[in-house]
């Protein structure tokens, strides 16, 4: 009878024991699965003149932390992303930025897209002491001189004036010399201050300015603007444009006949498929910046199996089917971001903002050093040109030899059509 | 840098934008200068008509002119439906003012919400022979992508003008801008009338979208730049006055590209805004109200 009883006894300490250890790991799964996440959160343009672009960013993001996930996320943690529409509208980025670390109590804060949109997050992260990882932000930090700024653009230390510097370094290669200049950009905060950096390089190269002027962002017709520059009869024509004047200058070059030597310079927007297909062979000729383009000196790792991915989702999601512009760089500074918290293994601002400081790192978009002012130690603009465009296919496009690379001679992929009248023949 | 081929080519140019601004404000004319009706959402109608205009373009190949005539039949229709829930939820209360306002406010936001998740945030354009183009006439420089608007913008005025000056709905919608009450003592019902009328304002939208496409790029939410230029178009060529709607797109159109030409471009839109404020305080129903 008693040794029934010790039997049973056994028997429940053995099913106790049991369902005890499997208390425990289901207890153990839970907790671990309850390891908060790391959130990293944003205002990007969603819906508005800049929203083409801020999804694409997000898009690249996205696919960023679904990658770091399936990995098992960061220090053990996953990762989240809290993102809202700012709307394109800088008046909206101060609250959305203030929720974020108020609110929602984000571990990072990154920047949306662009300059006019990371001027106004910057006196609010910079009280708080965060680290800001900026996406295309044109000297954002240059009055601040914050120190946890991190902008993934390759402007170099002095972006304003990178933007035009290989542009007028160009010009200055021909023979016989090229004298005269009109800038021309619109109302808005990345123009004017590629406009400030043009003019203070054309002031050292000793170029005559026979136009200067802006126009207001909600301009219509561009024909009078370009008219006025033919009129002044320039050798050069640098143009900081964003996406619907671009297409509206290339148009009104074309339809005024204007045909200076060289033409371009910091024109957004054409770096899109959506225009190249539609502009097609008026885009030949053109001299402009770039960040990326699919030529073989350019070939990083991992930035061909991202644009796969990339592009296997963009129909999907509306955006830019190449994304050849900003979204390998959205990525690459979520990578930066994600190899700092990994290698200090931690969230403070400090830590990992003294990490990226000290640091270089590997993105798809090559190596990345960032120096004093947050800006790419060493710049790696990229002057572009339009080359061979035949007609409004997207593949040309997608791969080499339609955008060569001119500058630096370090990533050189082609030679310059010269002048801008031979390349549209 | 003044030179008369300058200033001629600055003044054609100028028309030619004043064509399309006429296209693009002649709806506001007739809701607002005739009905009195503040349809603000009147332009993401135009850059609805503008997508229309898109997909046709895309997917059948349809030059979008004939694109954007195509949809004016439908785009008549969405305005009767539109004015027919204003007036039952607003205008029969009286609560049009405020609450009016607030309609077509959230009208705009819906009709842009909705293009973005159709159509998404990437800018559409198109590709036609006449863009990217221009004949020399002399020393003048003709924009085909501008020239095509102008004519059509004319040919739409025109008809609209004629539609309420010789046919008997015309005159019936004249006469409910003037006096409802007048209207019903004849026979006729006022809320047929301005559900014709409202109806016709929209469908011009999908016309003028059409042009814009033409012109420039779209994305969803590129109407909301029109706002203050059509609204501004309305009031100085005189409520209501469709005429008038043309000279006054034509003069701030003018306006626009000899500043652009000759001061800079920065001030076009203060000159263009600058000239209505003068015009106003000299004759403030608009040059050519009553």
């Amino acid at each position: 009878m008693i040794r029934q009883y010790r039997c049973r006894i056994r028997a429940w300490a053995r099913r106790g024991v049991l369902l005890g250890a499997i208390m425990l790991v289901i207890a153990w799964a839970s907790v671990s699965q309850a390891a908060p996440a790391i959130r990293i959160g944003l205002g990007m343009a969603l819906t508005g003149g800049l929203a083409p672009n801020g999804k694409a960013a997000l898009l690249a993001m996205e696919i960023w932390r679904d990658e770091v996930n399936q990995k098992g996320g960061l220090i053990g943690r996953p990762v989240e992303l809290v993102y809202y529409d700012d709307q394109t509208k800088p008046a909206a980025v101060p609250g959305i930025y203030s929720k974020l670390l108020d609110v929602d109590n984000v571990d990072f804060v990154i920047s949306g897209y662009g300059s006019n949109l990371i001027a106004p997050a910057m006196p609010i992260v910079i009280e708080r002491q965060r680290v800001f990882m900026g996406l295309f932000g044109l000297a954002n930090n240059e009055k601040f001189n914050y120190p946890y700024y991190f902008q993934i653009m390759p402007g170099g230390p002095s972006p304003a004036q990178e933007f035009s510097r290989a542009f007028f370094a160009l010009a200055t290669q021909q023979n016989p010399k090229l004298r005269t200049v009109a800038l021309v950009g619109a109302d808005a905060e990345y123009p004017h201050t590629a406009l400030a950096g043009a003019r203070e390089n054309l002031k050292k190269l000793g170029f005559e300015v026979v136009y200067d002027s802006t126009y207001p962002p909600t301009t219509v017709d561009y024909t009078p603007i370009v008219r006025s520059i033919k009129a002044t009869n320039p050798d050069i024509v640098f143009v900081a444009s964003y996406p619907p004047d671009s297409v509206g200058l290339v148009l009104a070059a074309h339809e005024v006949g204007l045909r200076p030597k060289l033409f371009g310079g910091g024109m957004v927007g054409l770096q899109f498929a959506q225009f190249q297909t539609k502009l097609g062979a008026k885009l030949n000729g053109i001299v402009n910046y770039d960040f990326w383009v699919p030529e073989p000196t350019l070939d990083f790792p991992g930035i061909n199996a991202f644009l796969k991915k990339y592009q296997a989702q963009a129909e999907k999601a509306g955006v830019d089917p190449l994304g050849h512009y900003l979204p390998p760089w959205a990525y690459a500074m979520m990578q930066v971001l994600g190899q700092a918290i990994e290698a200090t293994k931690s969230t403070d601002q400090k830590t990992v903002g003294d990490y990226i400081h000290a640091n270089a790192f590997d993105t798809i978009v090559g190596k990345v050093k960032f120096g004093a002012n947050g800006e790419w130690e060493k710049a790696r603009m990229l002057l572009v040109q339009y080359q061979h465009i035949k007609d409004n296919d997207l593949s040309q496009f997608a791969g080499p030899g339609k955008r060569v690379v001119l500058l630096p001679e370090e990533w050189k992929s082609g030679t310059l059509i010269y002048p801008y009248a031979e390349a549209l023949k | 840098m003044f030179s008369f081929e300058l200033l001629l080519n600055a003044v054609t140019a100028g028309l030619l934008l004043g064509g399309f601004y006429a296209a693009v404000s002649l709806g506001i004319s007739v809701t607002f200068g005739l009905l009195e009706v503040a349809n603000i959402a009147h332009p993401v109608f135009i850059i609805a008509g503008a997508y229309g205009a898109y997909a046709l373009n895309t997917a059948l190949a349809l030059d979008p002119i004939l694109a954007g005539l195509l949809l004016t039949p439908i785009f008549y229709g969405l305005g009767v439906v539109i004015y027919r829930i204003y007036y039952v939820s607003f205008e029969q209360r009286g609560e049009q003012s405020l609450r009016g306002l607030v309609f077509f406010f959230g009208l705009m936001f819906i009709v842009e919400v909705s293009l973005l998740l159709v159509y998404g945030v990437d800018y559409r354009m198109i590709e036609t022979s006449y863009i990217g183009s221009s004949v020399l006439i002399g020393p003048i420089g003709i924009s085909l992508r501008l020239f095509v608007p102008f004519v059509v913008g004319l040919i739409l005025t025109l008809a609209v003008y004629l539609f309420l000056a010789k046919t008997f709905y015309g005159k019936a919608i004249m006469g409910v801008s003037q006096d409802s009450l007048a209207l019903r003592l004849m026979g006729a019902d006022p809320v047929q009338i301005k559900t014709i009328a409202f109806g016709l304002g929209i469908g011009t939208a999908s016309l003028a979208g059409a042009l814009l496409l033409v012109i420039a790029p779209v994305e969803p939410s590129i109407g909301r730049e029109y706002i203050g230029r059509v609204f501004a178009i309305t009031v100085l060529g005189g409520m209501g006055s469709i005429g008038g709607t043309l000279v006054a797109a034509l003069i701030l159109g003018v306006a626009e590209s000899l500043t652009a030409t000759f001061s800079g471009p920065s001030w076009a839109l203060a000159v263009s805004f600058g000239l209505l404020l003068l015009a106003l305080a000299v004759r403030p129903a608009g040059l050519f109200g009553r």
